[in-house]
């Protein structure tokens, strides 16, 4: 198809959106992402349906993304034409179908309810989307469409400018569209920071009968869910700079290879590459030019090596997801030995927006070492959990207590994890280091793929440390012994220290094995799996002698050292005995409770169930 | 006969082992496990032996070769929930009951498994029942789902 085709679809996708912002009607939007459903998204929907066919009420209805404010899930936006659009947070049905009566059928907007206005309109008494202290900072260019346009709509993507940047880099050569990427700054997202131009315009001069790109859709860190919530939310703005990626290297094929874990992304992403089939975006003479391209999703099946470049084209290959020596690099022999580079999904979605609004717009933002923005999910113990993006540059404490509102009232503030398994425990008194690539690095953590995880004083380092370390060893595929067997030792020692039976030489040993598994291994897996050891050593020491001279936990969480205790609060409610899976806890109905310790397995669940806050631990 | 897996390979190219991947998951999907049986199946489709296509499952957490109970229940570990009690929440559905994850019930109503991180962090702790995730659990609402889905 030709450019003035898709021309055509645009005016009557642009026309289309005009009119949904002229209805008549009223509109809601509910954010339906993973994370949406699992608040209780869907059922909210429900009843509104519900509520529409029982009282005639005409309403249109989308399921949208996620707008990033998953503390206050499910959430929902109300049209009511010719007022300010509401934003409401934590929506159940009936506070749905409350809003919707008071504020739809009469004049009552709910404004208990109201989060905020949108599009930057006001009423009076509520505040604006872009000054909630959570939204305030943060600049939108990924995101820019999530929790906005209905993601199974290829004319709401290309009514907000989608594809622009595909039909402006099919107008260049290729050479100058790995030009504006340079020019924009661009570097990988997928956390080690690479520029982007580099590794295309290497797949660009090498030789090769079939070329490749594979979008690195296999969000393995645990604790991050920025592509996923971006591919749930706007799948179109990752495979336009796929298309755009495929172009500049001279490649025939595209991969999107996207966790299974991710049963919601992976529809979106088929839904949305048969679209682009259909608008003719894929397939021969794409926009009437010479390229011809095709996209295909492969799911991965659960292992986090497979985030390596040359381990997830093993696994493409339908092998052992085992990385290999480079070089040869994949952008030289990659995929079936052929060039291939692999970009991260936001990596991806950033280049669809260099290309369409220009590299200097994009390098206008962030720092000067590390250009544009970068999505982070926010997560752990942090008042406002969500999905958020900020320029780089924005130093942590913007971040967790600007933005994140830091952490719930009582605790105190220990350490943000950052960059997964691969990344370090950064602690208070470097809250104030901006988020770069060098800079996180050099506080002995990585910027990684976005995962931000606030521990508090309640979280022990030692536990965060064996946590990930007991992650990494079981996720090593056991090509080097280093890794393999030295992961194991570390994560013996460290349950021996957990256990309260290590001793001072552990701690050296500790460090011996850590430069060794940092030595000898062969990928990034092996090479940064003792950094939350090794930044927890740096930051932590005195937790790591509490637990080895005084077998004490400081922060009640290592189970061997800690006890439970009923408080004089109990009321006898009997709750805790009911849910107590050793039946550790005896006492009569309106009387105080007892907690035998040596039938007590410190599982945590009577304290779950206790809403007198009478069981202490320490 | 062979419970379908004659219609899935058939959407396959034959001895093209690049769809090795995709075609266990299918069959995976379409069973809940791998059997011996499929196995076979597949390694005369694709001209893998058996013993490779074992060694390329087991590499990846998301095979199982034992048949699933009627209901699974995966526990997420992802960091975000292990910081809010993801492993205690394990621990006393481990109790609760009475197998440990990749085991079922003698019933064979749950199978227990655990998942490195289903990326919804912000809502931790998360268990996934089925299809269905289930936000910000405690002991006590495990029970109770527990008693739901047991019914």
């Amino acid at each position: 198809m030709s450019m003035h085709t898709l021309d055509a679809i645009r005016e009557t996708a642009c026309r289309e959106w005009q009119a949904l912002e002229q209805d008549t009607r009223p509109r809601v939007l509910v954010g339906a992402a993973t994370c949406g459903r699992a608040a209780g998204a869907l059922p909210v929907i429900e009843a509104l349906r519900t509520m529409q066919a029982k009282e005639g009420l005409d309403i249109v209805m989308t399921e949208v993304g996620c707008l990033g404010l998953c503390c206050v899930e499910p959430v929902m936006c109300v049209l009511k034409p010719g007022q300010p659009a509401i934003l409401y947070g934590n929506v159940t049905p009936p506070v749905a179908v409350e809003i919707a009566r008071r504020w739809l059928l009469e004049s009552d907007p709910c404004p208990d309810r109201v989060l905020a206005t949108l599009n930057g309109q006001r009423m009076d008494g509520l505040p604006r989307f872009d000054e909630l202290p959570m939204v305030q900072g943060q600049v939108r260019l990924i995101l820019r469409n999530c929790g906005v346009i209905d993601p199974t709509s290829f004319h709401h993507y290309l009514a907000r400018g989608g594809y622009l940047g595909l039909e402006h880099a099919l107008r260049m050569a290729p050479e100058d569209v790995i030009e504006q990427v340079k020019v924009a700054g661009l570097r990988g997202r997928g956390g080690a920071g690479f520029p982007t131009w580099f590794k295309w315009q290497l797949a660009r001069r090498a030789q090769g009968d079939t070329k490749y790109v594979i979008a690195n859709a296999d969000e393995g860190d645990p604790g991050a869910f920025m592509n996923r919530s971006l591919l749930e939310g706007d799948p179109h703005s990752m495979l336009e700079g796929l298309t755009i990626a495929g172009y500049a290297i001279g490649a025939g094929q595209g991969y999107v290879y996207a966790r299974a874990e991710y049963p919601l992304a992976v529809q979106r992403l088929r839904n949305a590459i048969g679209q682009m089939r259909e608008a003719g975006l894929l397939g021969r003479d794409i926009l009437g030019s010479a390229f011809a391209f095709d996209i295909d999703v492969r799911e991965g099946a659960g292992a986090f090596v497979c985030g390596e470049e040359t381990a997830l084209i093993a696994s493409l290959e339908g092998h052992r997801g085992m990385p290999r020596s480079r070089p040869p690099f994949p952008a030289q022999a990659g995929l079936r030995g052929q060039p291939t580079i692999i970009n991260n999904v936001e990596t991806l979605a950033a280049v669809s927006h260099v290309l369409r609004d220009g590299p200097d717009r994009y390098a206008g933002v962030g720092a000067a070492a590390a250009r544009g923005t970068k999505t982070f999910s926010l997560a752990g113990k942090v008042q406002r959990t969500g999905l958020i993006e900020v320029p780089l540059g924005a130093t942590l404490r913007q971040i967790i207590f600007d933005i994140g509102g830091g952490v719930p009232e009582g605790r105190t503030f220990k350490a943000v994890q950052t960059g997964g398994p691969s990344g370090g425990c950064i602690p208070a008194s470097l809250l104030d280091t901006p988020v770069e690539y060098e800079s996180l690095q050099a506080a002995g953590s990585i910027m990684g793929s976005g995962g931000l995880v606030v521990l508090d004083d309640r979280n022990c380092a030692v536990d965060i440390a064996h946590y990930f370390l007991s992650f990494t060893q079981e996720e090593s595929c056991g090509k080097c012994p280093p890794c393999r067997a030295g992961t194991r030792r570390m994560l013996d020692i460290l349950e021996r220290i957990k256990a309260g039976e290590g001793t001072l030489a552990d701690l050296e040993r500790l460090e011996t094995l850590a430069q060794a598994v940092k030595d000898g291994s062969l990928c990034g897996l092996g090479q940064t799996a003792p950094n939350p050891v090794l930044s927890t050593l740096r930051y932590f020491r005195d937790e790591y002698l509490a637990h080895i001279a005084e077998g004490r936990c400081p922060a009640a969480v290592c189970r061997a050292l800690i006890t439970y205790e009923i408080t004089e609060d109990c009321n006898g409610c009997t709750l805790c005995v009911l849910v107590c899976p050793t039946n550790a806890i005896t006492g009569k109905k309106k009387e105080m409770h007892a907690i035998d310790p040596t039938l007590c397995v410190r599982c945590g669940a009577c304290i779950d169930s206790c809403n007198l806050d009478a069981i202490l631990v320490h | 006969m062979d419970n379908g897996i004659g219609a899935i390979l058939d959407r396959y190219p034959r001895g093209d082992c690049g769809f090795l991947i995709p075609i266990l998951q299918e069959v995976h999907g379409s069973q809940g496990y791998l059997s011996p049986r499929a196995v076979d199946a597949i390694a005369v489709f694709t001209g893998v032996s058996p013993g490779e296509i074992f060694g390329v499952a087991s590499f990846y957490a998301q095979f199982r070769f034992t048949r699933p109970g009627r209901h699974t229940l995966k526990v997420c570990l992802g960091t975000a929930c292990h910081v809010r009690g993801g492993d205690r929440l394990l621990d006393f559905l481990e109790r609760q009951l009475k197998i440990k994850p990749g085991e079922t019930t003698p019933d064979g109503l749950f199978s227990l498994e655990r998942v490195a991180c289903i990326g919804c962090c912000a809502l931790a702790p998360v268990v996934v029942m089925d299809e269905k995730v289930h936000a910000r659990m405690t002991a006590v609402k495990a029970q109770r789902l527990q008693k739901k889905y047991g019914a």
